[in-house]
């Protein structure tokens, strides 16, 4: 009883005009937590102490690691998108993986400068051709690819399916990017934050990552429910404008 | 199924159909190559795999419009489309006839190039062999980028960028097991055995991927 009434709730929001409403409504509660979870997590991150071997440059983690993170969550948000899209025909999971690829390519690219930020000092150099390295560049052209091609088209709702089945088919780099430090023995460094037997980081290190990565998280959430009312007044707006245009048309 | 093998095969090697444009752009680059490296024979012949490997990476998607652009202009796609015959198993079929067409040529023309590179007989078979069973994975991922262009205006390009990423993974176990049939401490079978395997995943995705797009594609 209680899934289909949660199946009710959710295609209730296939009507935008109710999406429009729970997003007003939570917005501003979404923004004043990443806010908060900022400011707790920037305060956290600059008055830990420093690493012994890395010093200071050891805060450019609290930004990296959760960026990163967020690069492939965000992919994953866009494939369930996408089958929301091919499956369900659900009209907002078009404007939602539609929303999504810009921010993703955002996190992503934050997440290479930093790393590259991070690594000229510790591994001396800016760049290397590392497999976990390449992957996530390769994520981050598969998000430019992906916006090129939604411009590309002119139907919104084409464009939608066309890029569902694309965002599907590349999703197959995402299980790359996990493991790719543990299948090729790399200079990137393996996880050592979710793994199997505990996080191996210490305490002092855990705690401001872990509340950044949730203020990263819910920076995400915020700017994506922001894009996608955004995306749905945009599609009113051109409806209207059309709609306009036609009436001008027969008044002449 | 035999039929349109045959038609798709005979269009490629007529006149206008480009199966022997892209072997000629696949020698082109390759021959480029000496002009920005320098005629160094021992450099040549070191990069030579994986010069050999790029070019008929460039090549294959130069080929890729062509898959479905020509029958979404004379309209034969929606006939396509409309057959009882599940539309994977057509993809599937069209892929392999550009495969013969343009893939195959690439891997026969191979040998030649690896001894403009300077490259021992070893590494000639193995780049060649690595082409074999690695450009039809190309085709097959091709086939979705191809789709999902097919709509568009001049999707040519556009197929290029959104496929190249997804290529890279044959590219890397393409060369890598060229390189591990030449040099002696890596061993040849277990690069060379996942990109078979790339190849043989990529054979399932890529039809149903395309066939999905080719469905959603059409006004």
């Amino acid at each position: 009883m209680t899934d289909s009434l949660a199946i009710s709730k959710f295609t209730d929001l296939a009507n935008p005009t109710r999406f429009l409403a729970l997003a007003a409504r939570i917005l501003p509660w979404m923004a004043a937590a990443t806010v908060m979870l900022f400011a707790i997590g920037l305060y956290l991150s600059f008055t830990t102490e420093g690493d012994y071997q890395q010093g200071l440059t050891v805060r450019i983690m609290y930004v990296h690691v959760p960026a990163a993170w967020l690069s492939m969550m965000c992919y994953t948000v866009m494939a369930v998108s996408a089958i929301g899209t091919l499956v369900w025909r659900h009209p907002l999971a078009d404007v939602s993986h539609k929303a999504a690829a810009p921010l993703g390519a955002a996190f992503t690219l934050i997440a290479l400068a930093t790393g590259s930020l991070w690594g000229r000092p510790m591994w001396g150099t800016w760049w290397v051709w590392d497999a976990r390295l390449t992957s996530v560049f390769v994520l981050f052209l598969m998000y430019l690819g992906l916006i090129a091609l939604n411009r590309a088209m002119d139907d919104p709702s084409r464009a939608a399916r066309v890029s569902a089945v694309l965002i599907l088919v590349g999703f197959v780099n995402i299980p790359i990017i996990k493991f790719s430090v543990d299948w090729w023995n790399t200079l990137h460094q393996p996880a050592s934050v979710i793994r199997m037997g505990g996080p191996t980081i210490d305490q002092e290190f855990l705690w401001p990552l872990l509340i950044m990565a949730i203020a990263f998280t819910m920076l995400f959430f915020t700017l994506h429910t922001t894009a996608m009312r955004n995306e749905i007044w945009r599609r009113r707006v051109a409806a209207q404008r059309r709609m306009a245009a036609r009436m001008a048309g027969r008044e002449a | 199924m035999t039929a349109l093998l045959l038609r798709d095969l005979k269009l490629s090697v007529r006149a206008g159909g480009g199966a022997l444009i892209g072997v000629l752009f696949f020698m082109t680059v390759v021959a480029v190559i000496p002009f920005g490296v320098g005629p160094d024979l021992n450099l040549l012949s070191r990069i030579g795999p994986a010069i050999v490997w790029i070019g008929a990476l460039l090549s294959a998607l130069l080929g890729l419009d062509r898959l479905f652009q020509t029958e979404r202009e004379d309209g034969s796609l929606d006939l396509l489309l409309m057959q009882e015959h599940p539309l994977v198993l057509t993809v599937l079929v069209k892929c392999l006839a550009h495969w013969l067409g343009n893939g195959l040529p690439l891997v026969i023309a191979s040998p030649l190039l690896g001894l403009f590179m300077n490259m021992d007989e070893v590494a000639i078979g193995a780049t060649m062999l690595t082409l074999l069973v690695g450009t039809p994975a190309l085709t097959f991922i091709g086939a979705v980028g191809a789709a999902v262009a097919v709509a568009l205006p001049r999707g040519g390009l556009l197929v290029s960028i959104l496929v190249l990423p997804l290529a890279i993974p044959v590219l890397i176990f393409g060369v890598s097991a060229s390189y591990a049939a030449v040099e002696d401490p890596a061993p040849f079978m277990p690069p060379f055995l996942i990109l078979v395997a790339i190849t043989m995943f990529f054979a399932v995705l890529g039809p149903l991927g395309a066939a999905l797009a080719l469905r959603n594609a059409g006004d």
